[in-house]
C-alpha cells in the first residue's frame, strides 16, 4: 500500500486536472488545522463522526475533524456491508425511496447548492443550473421513471442444445460500493453516480473532492439529513482519507479525475480484483470546417470552453484545428462572440467562473508563460492572481511539443492549430492519447463520416459541444486514456450491477449423449446437437449420418 | 522480449491501416478458423488427449464443437452487431441524432488457461476478430501440445500480420503484461488475476477477468426417483464429464439435506460405475490431472486425516499416470482446505444440512462463485435463491449448460471475476462503444448563452421540465 499512498499524496490534489502539484493547498489546511486544535477543541468534538454543523468556516470544520483513518473506513465498510447483507438496499421501494430523498434534497436546497459552488468556483448561477443541479435532477427523475423497468430480467433466446430450457438476465447489485468525486462539477459528479449506485441498489460510500470543499461539506450534510445513512455515507476528505478508503474491499469503484490517479485507483482495486469504471479526460479536440454558420459554431464552442466552467470540464474543448486561411476569420468571430458574452472586460464578468485553486493557477500560467507558447497568444491573457481569474486566451499554432499541447489544459487557454487540408487534422488527434470527446464542425457530409470512422474518442458530437452527454439515452464514457467503463442513465444502472446469468432447465428430455461411456452414434448426435440443426439431429436420431 | 516488441509493432501498424475494421477481414478470419478446426479436429483431439487424456467426446463437447458454434454464430452476426445502435434524445435537442457506435478497441491480448486450452483461448478470439481487433493469443504452458499446435497451425489460416500466438511461461507472461494493451482478456487464478490487473493500471488498460470459485450444487428433494437420477447424472456429468472436475465453472460441491445422503451415495456410486466401468480410473472417457504440481496439491487436500477419513467412495490415486478416481467424501471439516480453496479436481465433498433452506447462507458466507447450481422444483426456493445469493450465474436442474448459451453471458462477480463474454457479448467485450451525436446549426436555443440573466434561467427550468408548452410562452413574453 505504501506505493499507492505516496503516489496519492504527490497526486491526488489534482484530480482531475491531470497535474500534481495541490501539495501547498493541502499543507496550508495543515496549518489551519493546528490552528483550529488550538483554539477551538469543542468543533473538534462536536464535528466528530461525520456531524457537520452548519459551520461558517466550512475550511477549519473539514480540517477540524479527526483523521480519517483505515481503522475507521473499515468499521465504515463492515456496518454498510451488514446493511447490504440485509437486504434492504435490494428492494424496489428502497431505491425508489433514497431517490425521491435526491429529488427533495435537491429542490429543497438548490440554493445553498449553488452558493457552494459559487464558494468553491465562482459559478455563475446559471451555469451551475445548466451544468450541475439540473443535470442531477434529470438523471434522478429518469431512474424513479424507469427503474421499475430496468430491474425487469431480461428474456433470452435459448439454443437446440439445451432444449427444454428457458433462460434470463438478471440485473443483481454488486454490493457496498465507492464514488470518488472531483472538483470541477463537484456537485453533478458526485450525485450522478450515486443515483446509479442506488438505482443499481447498492450500498455507497461517496468521497467529495477536498478541492470544492464547501460543496463537498454541504454533500456531507445534506446526504446525513436526507438520506439512509445505514446504506449511503459521504466521506470528506483528501488524501490520507482516499488512502484509506482504497485499502479497503469493495465492489465496484467509481472514479472521477485524472489518468494519473486513475491508475493508482485501479491498482489498488486490482488487490481485491474490485471492477472500476475510471472517467478520465484528455485533451478534446475541436476541428472547424470553413463551410459552416460561423457564428453558430463559435458561441456553441464557446459554451463548450468558457462557458462551461471556464475550460475546467473533461469534456470541454481543450484546443481547436482548423485550416490555415480560415483561422484569421475564426479568431475575429470568436473575438467578437466572446465579447457578446462576456463583455468589454472578461475579467470582471460576473458569468464566468474562476480557476479553482491556486495551484492550478500556477499551472495554467505555467502552459501560458513557456517560452515558445507565451508570444503565440492572440487574445487574452490577462491573469489576476488574487481573484484567481484569467482571461479567455487563445493562442495560435503554438509547436505541438511545447507542455500546453503535451498536457490536458483544464483551463480558458485555447490553442488553434492550423493545418493545410483538414483531414491533416485526423493525424494530429491521432498523435495524442484518446480525448474523451471529439467535436467537428461541418456541413461536409463525407467528412463526417471520415471523422467518425477514424477518429476514436469516449463520445462525438457533431457540429455542437457538450450537449451528447446531457443525454441519457447515450453512454457517457472513455476510451484508452480517457477512461473505461461508461454511465448515465440506463448505462449507470448497467455500471453498478451484475448481469446475472439464469437457465432454467426441466428434468426432461435428459439425452444420453451427454454421458459416458461415449459411443460413436453419441458423437454424431452430439456435434448435430451442438451445431443446432435439426435436420442433422433427426438423422443421428435415426442413425444415419449426413458425412 | 524483443520478439514481443516486434510483434506488438508489427499488429499496432496493422490496426492503424483500418484493415482489421472491415467486415469482410472479420469474415475472412472467422471462417478461416472455421476451416482450420474443421481440417485439423483430430490433430485437436490428440493435443487434448496428449496434455489432458480428453476423450475425443468430451474434447469435441467442451471444446471443439463450443468453437465450431461460437465460430458459426458470430459469423452470421457479426454485420448485426457492428450495426450502430440508436440512442434516445430529448426533442429539446431537435434535430439531432444520436447514435452508439461499436469500435474496435485496437491490439488486445488474451491468456488462455490450461483446462480448456482450445477453447478459453479461441472462444475470446473470436470475440477479438469480430469487434474488429488485432490480438496476440498467449496459450497456457501447461498443456504444451495444444498451446504448440495453435502456435504452428494459426499463422497457416488466420491474418499472421493481425492475430500472433506467443508461446512461453511466467517469464514471457510478465514481459507481455509490460506493454500497453487496448484490453487485457484473462482467464485463470483470482491470485494471476490479481497481477493482470495491477499490470493493466500502469496502462489504464480495461481487463476482464474469468476466474473461478467454488460453485456449489444444491440438490432439494426430489421426490420422483426419476428426477433424481437425471439429477445425479447431470451433477456427474458436470463434475467429472468436464475435464475431471478440473473447469471453473464445474461442480466444485454439493449442499443436501442430511436424511437424503445415503440415498445420494449410493445412486452416485451406481451411476459412477454405469458411466466408467468397474475401474473408474482407468477409465478413457475421464480425463487426467493436468501436470505434478496439480496432482500434488490435490493429494495435500485429501492428506488431512480429518478430511481422508471423510472419504466415502473413492480416494485411490496414480502418481504415474497422473490419475486420480472419482472420489467422494461426506462432511470434510469446513475449515479444511478443500472447504476453503476451489477444489479443481475429481474429489467431491458432499455437504449436509438440516434445512436446504441453509443453503443460502452457506453460499453466502463464502466468496461468490462463478455459478450456482440448483436442483429443486420448489418454485419459491428458486425465486429466494436467485435474489439472496450472488454468483456469475445460476442454473436450475442442470449442469454447464448454461456454458453453450449464446444468449447468456459468461462472466463472474466478485473473486469469480468481472467483464463477460460469449455471443454477442465477446463482440461487446472487445468493442468501445462510442457515443456519436449530430447536430445542425439550426436552431439555435439563445438561451444556452451568456450574458446570463433570470429569463434564461426561467427558460432553462422549463426546457430541463421538458416543458414545450412553457418554454413557447416565455419566449412570447407570456406567464402561464
Amino acid at each position: 500500500m505504501k506505493s499507492i499512498s505516496v503516489g496519492l499524496s504527490r497526486h491526488c490534489s489534482a484530480v482531475g486536472g491531470g497535474i500534481g502539484r495541490g501539495r501547498a493547498f493541502s499543507y496550508g489546511f495543515t496549518r489551519k488545522r493546528n490552528q483550529t486544535q488550538l483554539s477551538f477543541p469543542h468543533l473538534i468534538t462536536t464535528s466528530y463522526g461525520f456531524k457537520s454543523c452548519s459551520a461558517t468556516l466550512s475550511v477549519v470544520e473539514v480540517e477540524g475533524k479527526p483523521k480519517f483513518d483505515v481503522d475507521k473506513t473499515a468499521l465504515l465498510v463492515k456496518e454498510l456491508r451488514e446493511s447490504f447483507n440485509s437486504g434492504r438496499t435490494k428492494s424496489y421501494e428502497w431505491r425508489i425511496s433514497q431517490l425521491k430523498s435526491i429529488d427533495k434534497m435537491i429542490d429543497e436546497n438548490e440554493k445553498k447548492i449553488t452558493e457552494a459552488l459559487h464558494k468553491d468556483l465562482s459559478k455563475p448561477e446559471l451555469e451551475a443550473f445548466i451544468a450541475e443541479i439540473s443535470q442531477v435532477k434529470s438523471s434522478c427523475k429518469l431512474a424513479l421513471k424507469e427503474l421499475r423497468n430496468w430491474m425487469i430480467p431480461e428474456q433470452v433466446k435459448t439454443s437446440l442444445a439445451t432444449y427444454p430450457s428457458s433462460a434470463e438476465i438478471v440485473s443483481e447489485p454488486l454490493g457496498v460500493v465507492l464514488v470518488i468525486s472531483t472538483w470541477n462539477f463537484p456537485f453533478l459528479l458526485s450525485l450522478d453516480p450515486v443515483i446509479g449506485a442506488i438505482s443499481a441498489g447498492n450500498a455507497v460510500v461517496l468521497k467529495p473532492s477536498e478541492i470544492a470543499p464547501a460543496t463537498s461539506l454541504l454533500l456531507s450534510s445534506l446526504v446525513e439529513e436526507y438520506l439512509d445513512n445505514s446504506a449511503i455515507r459521504v466521506v470528506e476528505g483528501a488524501v490520507d482519507e482516499t488512502t484509506a478508503l482504497l485499502e479497503q474491499k469493495w465492489d465496484k469503484i467509481l472514479y472521477t479525475g485524472s489518468a494519473r490517479v486513475g491508475r493508482i485507483v485501479m491498482a489498488a482495486a486490482a488487490k481485491h480484483l474490485t471492477p472500476v469504471t475510471l472517467e478520465l479526460g484528455g485533451k478534446c479536440p475541436a476541428v472547424v470546417d470553413s463551410n459552416i454558420n460561423l457564428q453558430v459554431a463559435v458561441r456553441r464552442i464557446i459554451t463548450g470552453k468558457w462557458a462551461c466552467n471556464n475550460g475546467q470540464a473533461c469534456i470541454g474543448v481543450d484546443y481547436i484545428i482548423t485550416t490555415k486561411e480560415f483561422a484569421p476569420k475564426l479568431i475575429d468571430s470568436i473575438r467578437y462572440e466572446l465579447e457578446q458574452f462576456f463583455g468589454k472586460d472578461p475579467m470582471e464578468s460576473k458569468d464566468i467562473s474562476r480557476i479553482v485553486s491556486s495551484s492550478h493557477f500556477a499551472r495554467l500560467i505555467k502552459l501560458l508563460d513557456e517560452d515558445k507558447v507565451s508570444d503565440k497568444v492572440v487574445l487574452g491573457g490577462q491573469r489576476d492572481e488574487n481573484q484567481l481569474k484569467i482571461a479567455p486566451t487563445i493562442l495560435l499554432d503554438v509547436p505541438d511539443d511545447s507542455q500546453i499541447m503535451q498536457e490536458e489544459i483544464f483551463g480558458p487557454l485555447m490553442p488553434i492549430l492550423t493545418v493545410e487540408n483538414l483531414k491533416d487534422s485526423f493525424e494530429v488527434i491521432k498523435s495524442k492519447s484518446k480525448p474523451l470527446a471529439a467535436y467537428l464542425f461541418t456541413n461536409d457530409v463525407q467528412l463526417k463520416k471520415d471523422f467518425v470512422q477514424n477518429i476514436s474518442s469516449g463520445g462525438m458530437l457533431i457540429n455542437d459541444t457538450i450537449l451528447h452527454v446531457a443525454t441519457d439515452g447515450l453512454p457517457f464514457g472513455g476510451v484508452g486514456e480517457s477512461g473505461i467503463g461508461s454511465y448515465h442513465g440506463k448505462f449507470s444502472f448497467d455500471a453498478f450491477s451484475h448481469k446475472k446469468a439464469v437457465l432454467y432447465r426441466s428434468f426432461d428430455g435428459d439425452t444420453s449423449v451427454r454421458y459416458p461411456p461415449y459411443t460413436p452414434k453419441r458423437v454424431r448426435l452430439m456435434k448435430a446437437l451442438i451445431s443446432g440443426n435439426i435436420i442433422s439431429i433427426i438423422l443421428a436420431l435415426i442413425g444415419w449420418s449426413k458425412d | 522480449m524483443a520478439e514481443v516488441e516486434k510483434s506488438l509493432a508489427e499488429l499496432r501498424q496493422t490496426f492503424r491501416s483500418g484493415r482489421t475494421r472491415s467486415v469482410a477481414w472479420r469474415k475472412t478470419q472467422l471462417r478461416a478458423l472455421l476451416d482450420l478446426i474443421r481440417d485439423k479436429e483430430d490433430l485437436i483431439f490428440e493435443a487434448l488427449h496428449q496434455d489432458l487424456g480428453k476423450h475425443p467426446v468430451e474434447a469435441y463437447r467442451d471444446e471443439v464443437g463450443v468453437v465450431t458454434k461460437s465460430a458459426t454464430y458470430s459469423l452470421s452476426n457479426v454485420e448485426k452487431w457492428m450495426a450502430p445502435k440508436k440512442g434516445d434524445l430529448p426533442l429539446l435537442f431537435f434535430p439531432a441524432k444520436g447514435e452508439v457506435l461499436p469500435e474496435p478497441l485496437g491490439v488486445v491480448l488474451i491468456f488462455g488457461s490450461w483446462n480448456f486450452p482450445f477453447d478459453v483461448t479461441l472462444d475470446p478470439l473470436i470475440g477479438a476478430i469480430s469487434a474488429g481487433n488485432a490480438v496476440v493469443l498467449k496459450p497456457s504452458e501447461h498443456a504444451p501440445a495444444s498451446s504448440a499446435f495453435l502456435a504452428r497451425t494459426l499463422p497457416i489460416y488466420l491474418d499472421d500480420s493481425a492475430i500472433r500466438v506467443i508461446e512461453g511461461g511466467a517469464g514471457v507472461s510478465e514481459q507481455l503484461l509490460q506493454h500497453k494493451w487496448d484490453k487485457i482478456f484473462f482467464t485463470g487464478s483470482p491470485r494471476v488475476g490479481r497481477l493482470v490487473m495491477t499490470a493493466a493500471a500502469k496502462h489504464l488498460t480495461p481487463v476482464t477477468l474469468e476466474l473461478g470459485g467454488k460453485c456449489p450444487v444444491i440438490l432439494d428433494s426430489l421426490s420422483n426417483p426419476s428426477d433424481a437420477k437425471v439429477a445425479v447424472k447431470r451433477i456427474i456429468g458436470g463434475k467429472w464429464g468436464a475435464c475431471s472436475g478440473q473447469a471453473c465453472v464445474g461442480v466444485d460441491y454439493i449442499l443436501l439435506e442430511d436424511k437424503f445422503k445415503t440415498n445420494l451415495i449410493e445412486l452416485l456410486k451406481k451411476t459412477i460405475k454405469k458411466f466408467y466401468g468397474e475401474d473408474p480410473i482407468n477409465s478413457k472417457s475421464i480425463a487426467r490431472i493436468v501436470n505434478k504440481q496439480q496432482f500434488e496439491r490435490l493429494r495435500n487436500l485429501l492428506q488431512d486425516p480429518l478430511v481422508s477419513a471423510s472419504i466415502v467412495h473413492g480416494g485411490s490415486l496414480d502418481e504415474e499416470k497422473l490419475l486420480i478416481e472419482p472420489t467422494i467424501l461426506l462432511n470434510p471439516p469446513l475449515d479444511a482446505d478443500i472447504m476453503t480453496e476451489e477444489i479443481f479436481g475429481p474429489l467431491l465433498p458432499i455437504i449436509t444440512l438440516d434445512n436446504i433452506k441453509e443453503s443460502i447462507d452457506f453460499i453466502n458466507s463464502r466468496p461468490k462463485p462463478l455459478a450456482v447450481y440448483a436442483f429443486t422444483k420448489d418454485g419459491t426456493f428458486k425465486r429466494q435463491i436467485l435474489a439472496e445469493t450472488s454468483s456469475g450465474s445460476v442454473t436450475f436442474n442442470d449442469i454447464l449448460v448454461q456454458f453453450v448459451c449464446d444468449g447468456l453471458p459468461f462472466g463472474g462477480v466478485g473473486q469469480s471475476g468481472f467483464g463477460r463474454y460469449h455471443g454477442k457479448y465477446s463482440f461487446d467485450t472487445f468493442s468501445h462503444e462510442k457515443a456519436v451525436m449530430h447536430r445542425s446549426f439550426f436552431p439555435e436555443i439563445e438561451p444556452r448563452y451568456p450574458p446570463w440573466n433570470d429569463f434564461k434561467l426561467k427558460f432553462i427550468r422549463l426546457a430541463y421540465n421538458f416543458d414545450y408548452l412553457g418554454m413557447l410562452l416565455a419566449f412570447m413574453g407570456l406567464k402561464r
